[in-house]
C-alpha cells in the first residue's frame, strides 16, 4: 500500500511543474514587492510611459501611493494626469474603438499582465524590441512576434539594430576579463539615454511594479501565511496530545 | 443549562439525535490514515459555504462586471482576497480530498453489502460537486472560465438529434454569454448547494444507519459484550472528534501553505488565462479544464474514431459518462467475499493499483496539449480504467483470498 501512495504521489509531480510554457526563452525576472524605491521608480515610470494607453482599471490611485511610500499629495501632483481623484480606479481617456482603428486591437489592461503571462515575460518583452522596417511601425519585438505596439521607451534603450539576446547569460571571459552579453542589444541603430545596464534596471523597476499591481496583496499574504501555519502547528500540538489522553484508554 | 436541555429535549429529540450520531454512535477502533477524508470533507464543505455567502456578498453577476467585481473582491473588500483564495484553494481541495475518501472505499470496500445506498449517495454527491465546480468555474467570467464553459457546454451538442437544442436550452443564448453566467450563478448558489446538503444528510444517515467499515473490512456488530456494545467499537464522540482534529490540524497546515504562498499553485488552482476578462472572439491557445475534471477529459480526448455513423465527439462523452456511470453499479460488480484490500487476493491488488495510476496519469494527460503518442497512450490507459470495473466480477470470484480475522486488526 505504502508503495501505491508512493507512486501517486511520483506521478503528480510532473503535473504540478507544468505551469508555465513558452517557446521563446526569457530572461529571468524575480520580483521583490518589499522594494519600494524600485516600485515607486517604477509606478513613476508606468505612469509616464504606458498609461497614456495602458489603464490600470481594477487598482486604485490611493492603495498604491500607500502601498508604494508615495505621500499622496505627490502622488496627486506628479502622477495622475487624468485629473481623476486619488480614491478612483487608474483608468485613462484613451478611446477603446478609435485605439482599436490605431493599433489594431485596443492595448490592453495592464493590472493583471503580469499573472496572466509571469514576470519573465513582461521583463524580457520590455526589453525585446529591434528595428524591423517591414513592421507598420518600424520595430518587432523577440518576444511577441508582430508586436502592434511601438518601441515607446526608445529614448532610453536606444534602438536596438538587431535582435536583443533574451535568455542569454551574461558571462566574463577568464582570460581577457571581457564580459560578453551585458546589454541584450548588441548593435544599435540609434543610441538611447541609457546605458544597457540602467534600461534593465529600470526595465526591472516597470515589472516589479506591474508584479505588485497584480498582486498588491502579497507581501502581507506572507507575512500572515507565517503566523497561520505557526498557529496551525500549535493546535497541532495540543490536538496532539488532548488525542493521545484520550486514546489512552483504547486498547 | 440541563433544564433548558430537558425542555427542548421534551419537544424535540436533541439527546437522542447526539447520541444517535456523536456520543453512542460506536465506530470501529482500527480507523487509519485514509479515514480522515470524510470529516476533512464536511470541513471543505462548510469552509466553500462560508466564503461563498461572503463572496456573493460583493460578486456581481453580470457579463459586464463580474470580472471587474472579482478583483474589486481581491482589492478593495476587507480581506476579500482571503475569502477568494480560500475559496479558490477550497473547490481544488474539495476534490483532493473526495478522490481520497473515494480511494478508501475502493481500497476497503466500503461500498459492498449493506452499505451501497452510503456509496450511492456518495456517487450522487461527487456528481453534484463537479455540476457546482464547473459552474461555480464560470463565475470570475475570465478567459479560461469563458472558454471551459464553451468546451463543456458544447460537449451537449455532440448528442444526436436533441444535442443543438440541448445546448442551447444550457447556454440560453448561442454562445456562452451574460445570460449563461446569471444563471450558472443561481444554481452554483442556490440549488446545487441545497441538493449537496440533502445528499450528505442521506450519506451520513445511510452511513449510520449500518454502521461504518474499517480497514478490515469485517462486521464490528458481530461481537458484542454483554451491554450490545460491539467489542472493537468505540463511540465516535469524543474518540474520533479528537481524532480528528488532528487531521484538521495537517489538512490546515497543507491547505494554509496553499492559500497564503501558493494561492494559483502554479497555474493548477487558478489559470493563468483567468487573469484575462472572457472574450467571445479570441480563443485561448490551449483550453484546458481544472486538474480534478482532467482525467475525464483525457477519456473524452481520447476517443477518436467515429462508430456507426455518429461522430467521435459524441462516443467521447459516451466514454466520459460511462466512466463515471460504471461507479454506480460498483457494489454489485465486486463478488469478492472479503471487503478489504487486506485479505482479497493479488488480482484485486493489481487491479487497484493499475486503476488508480491510469487515473492519475490521465490526469495529467488532460491537462497537457494533446499529440499523437499522447493520445495512444490515454486510450490504453482509459480501456485500463474501464477494465478493472468489467474484469471485477471475475477476478473477484476467482482470486484465492486470506481469512478474514475475528476482530479487527492494529
Amino acid at each position: 500500500m505504502r508503495k501505491l501512495i508512493l507512486g501517486l504521489v511520483f506521478a503528480i509531480l510532473p503535473a504540478i511543474g507544468l505551469a508555465a510554457g513558452g517557446a521563446v526563452p526569457l530572461d529571468h525576472m524575480e520580483p521583490d514587492h518589499t522594494n519600494k524605491e524600485s516600485l515607486q521608480r517604477g509606478a513613476a515610470l508606468f505612469t509616464n510611459y504606458c498609461m497614456g494607453c495602458h489603464s490600470m482599471e481594477y487598482a486604485r490611485y490611493k492603495r498604491v501611493a500607500d502601498d508604494t511610500g508615495i505621500p499622496v499629495e505627490l502622488y496627486e501632483e506628479n502622477l495622475i494626469f487624468t485629473g481623476a481623484k486619488i480614491g478612483e480606479l487608474m483608468k485613462i481617456s484613451m478611446n477603446k474603438d478609435m485605439a482599436a482603428g490605431w493599433f489594431g486591437a485596443p492595448p490592453p489592461d495592464l493590472t493583471l499582465e503580469t499573472r496572466l503571462r509571469g514576470e519573465s515575460w513582461v521583463y524580457s518583452y520590455l526589453r525585446g524590441f529591434y528595428k524591423d522596417e517591414s513592421r507598420p511601425l518600424g520595430v518587432n519585438n523577440v518576444v511577441f512576434d508582430k508586436v502592434g505596439m511601438p518601441h515607446v521607451m526608445v529614448g532610453m534603450q536606444g534602438l536596438c539594430a538587431v535582435e536583443p539576446n533574451i535568455g542569454v547569460k551574461a558571462s566574463v571571459e577568464p582570460l581577457s576579463g571581457n564580459v560578453t552579453n551585458a546589454d541584450v542589444c548588441p548593435e544599435y541603430a540609434e543610441e538611447g539615454s541609457m546605458t544597457g545596464q540602467e534600461f534593465d534596471q529600470a526595465m526591472w523597476d516597470l515589472t516589479n511594479f506591474m508584479s505588485y499591481m497584480g498582486d498588491p496583496v502579497k507581501v502581507e499574504r506572507e507575512r500572515l501565511g507565517v503566523f497561520v501555519l505557526i498557529f496551525v502547528a500549535i493546535f497541532f500540538v495540543v490536538a496532539y496530545l488532548l488525542n493521545r489522553e484520550y486514546w489512552k484508554d483504547v486498547h | 443549562m440541563q433544564k433548558l436541555i430537558n425542555w427542548v429535549d421534551e419537544r424535540l429529540p436533541i439527546v437522542d439525535a447526539w447520541n444517535k450520531h456523536l456520543a453512542k454512535y460506536y465506530a470501529p477502533k482500527n480507523f487509519n490514515f485514509w479515514y480522515f477524508f470524510g470529516s476533512l470533507a464536511m470541513l471543505v464543505l462548510v469552509n466553500q459555504l462560508v466564503t461563498g455567502i461572503w463572496l456573493t456578498m460583493s460578486y456581481n453577476p453580470s457579463g459586464d462586471g463580474a470580472f471587474a467585481s472579482v478583483e474589486y473582491i481581491m482589492r478593495d473588500v476587507e480581506w476579500g482576497w482571503l475569502l477568494r483564495y480560500l475559496h479558490s484553494t477550497g473547490a481544488s481541495a474539495f476534490f483532493a480530498v473526495v478522490y481520497l475518501h473515494m480511494f478508501r472505499g475502493l481500497m476497503y470496500g466500503s461500498y459492498q453489502k449493506p452499505r451501497e445506498l452510503i456509496w450511492i449517495f456518495g456517487m450522487l454527491i461527487y456528481l453534484v460537486l463537479m455540476a457546482e465546480a464547473f459552474m461555480g468555474y464560470l463565475l470570475p467570467w475570465g478567459q479560461m472560465s469563458y472558454w471551459g464553459a464553451q468546451v463543456i457546454v458544447n460537449l451537449f451538442g455532440a448528442i444526436p438529434v436533441i444535442g443543438a437544442d440541448l445546448a442551447l436550452w444550457i447556454r440560453g443564448d448561442y454562445l456562452i454569454s451574460g445570460i449563461t453566467l446569471n444563471r450558472f450563478f443561481a444554481l452554483h448558489v442556490v440549488a446545487l448547494p441545497i441538493v449537496l446538503l440533502g445528499l450528505v444528510v442521506l450519506h451520513i444517515l445511510a452511513l449510520h444507519e449500518v454502521g461504518s467499515n474499517n480497514p478490515d473490512g469485517i462486521d464490528i456488530k458481530k461481537n458484542k459484550d454483554e451491554n450490545g456494545i460491539p467489542k472493537d467499537g468505540i463511540p465516535f464522540h469524543p474518540y474520533y472528534s479528537v481524532h480528528d482534529l488532528l487531521g484538521v490540524a495537517v489538512f490546515f497546515f497543507i491547505f494554509f501553505v496553499v492559500v497564503f504562498f501558493f494561492p494559483e499553485m502554479g497555474g493548477l488552482f487558478l489559470e493563468k488565462p483567468n487573469f484575462q476578462p472572457a472574450n467571445p472572439l479570441q480563443t485561448p491557445a490551449h483550453i484546458a479544464p481544472v486538474w480534478y475534471f482532467t482525467p475525464f477529459y483525457a477519456m473524452l480526448r481520447a476517443v477518436t474514431v467515429d462508430f456507426i455513423g455518429l461522430p467521435a465527439k459524441f462516443w467521447g462523452v459516451v466514454v466520459m459518462g460511462g466512466a463515471i456511470a460504471v461507479l454506480f453499479v460498483l457494489p454489485w460488480l465486486d463478488r469478492s467475499p472479503v471487503r478489504s484490500i487486506r485479505y482479497k487476493g493479488w488480482l484485486s491488488r493489481i487491479a487497484l493499483a493499475i486503476f488508480a495510476v491510469s487515473f492519475v496519469i490521465l490526469g495529467y494527460l488532460g491537462l497537457v496539449p494533446a499529440t499523437e503518442g499522447r493520445t495512444t497512450v490515454a486510450q490504453i490507459l482509459t480501456v485500463l480504467y474501464f477494465l478493472y470495473f468489467f474484469l471485477m466480477p471475475f477476478y473477484t470470484r476467482m482470486e484465492k483470498t486470506k481469512p478474514v480475522p475475528e476482530r479487527v486488526t492494529g
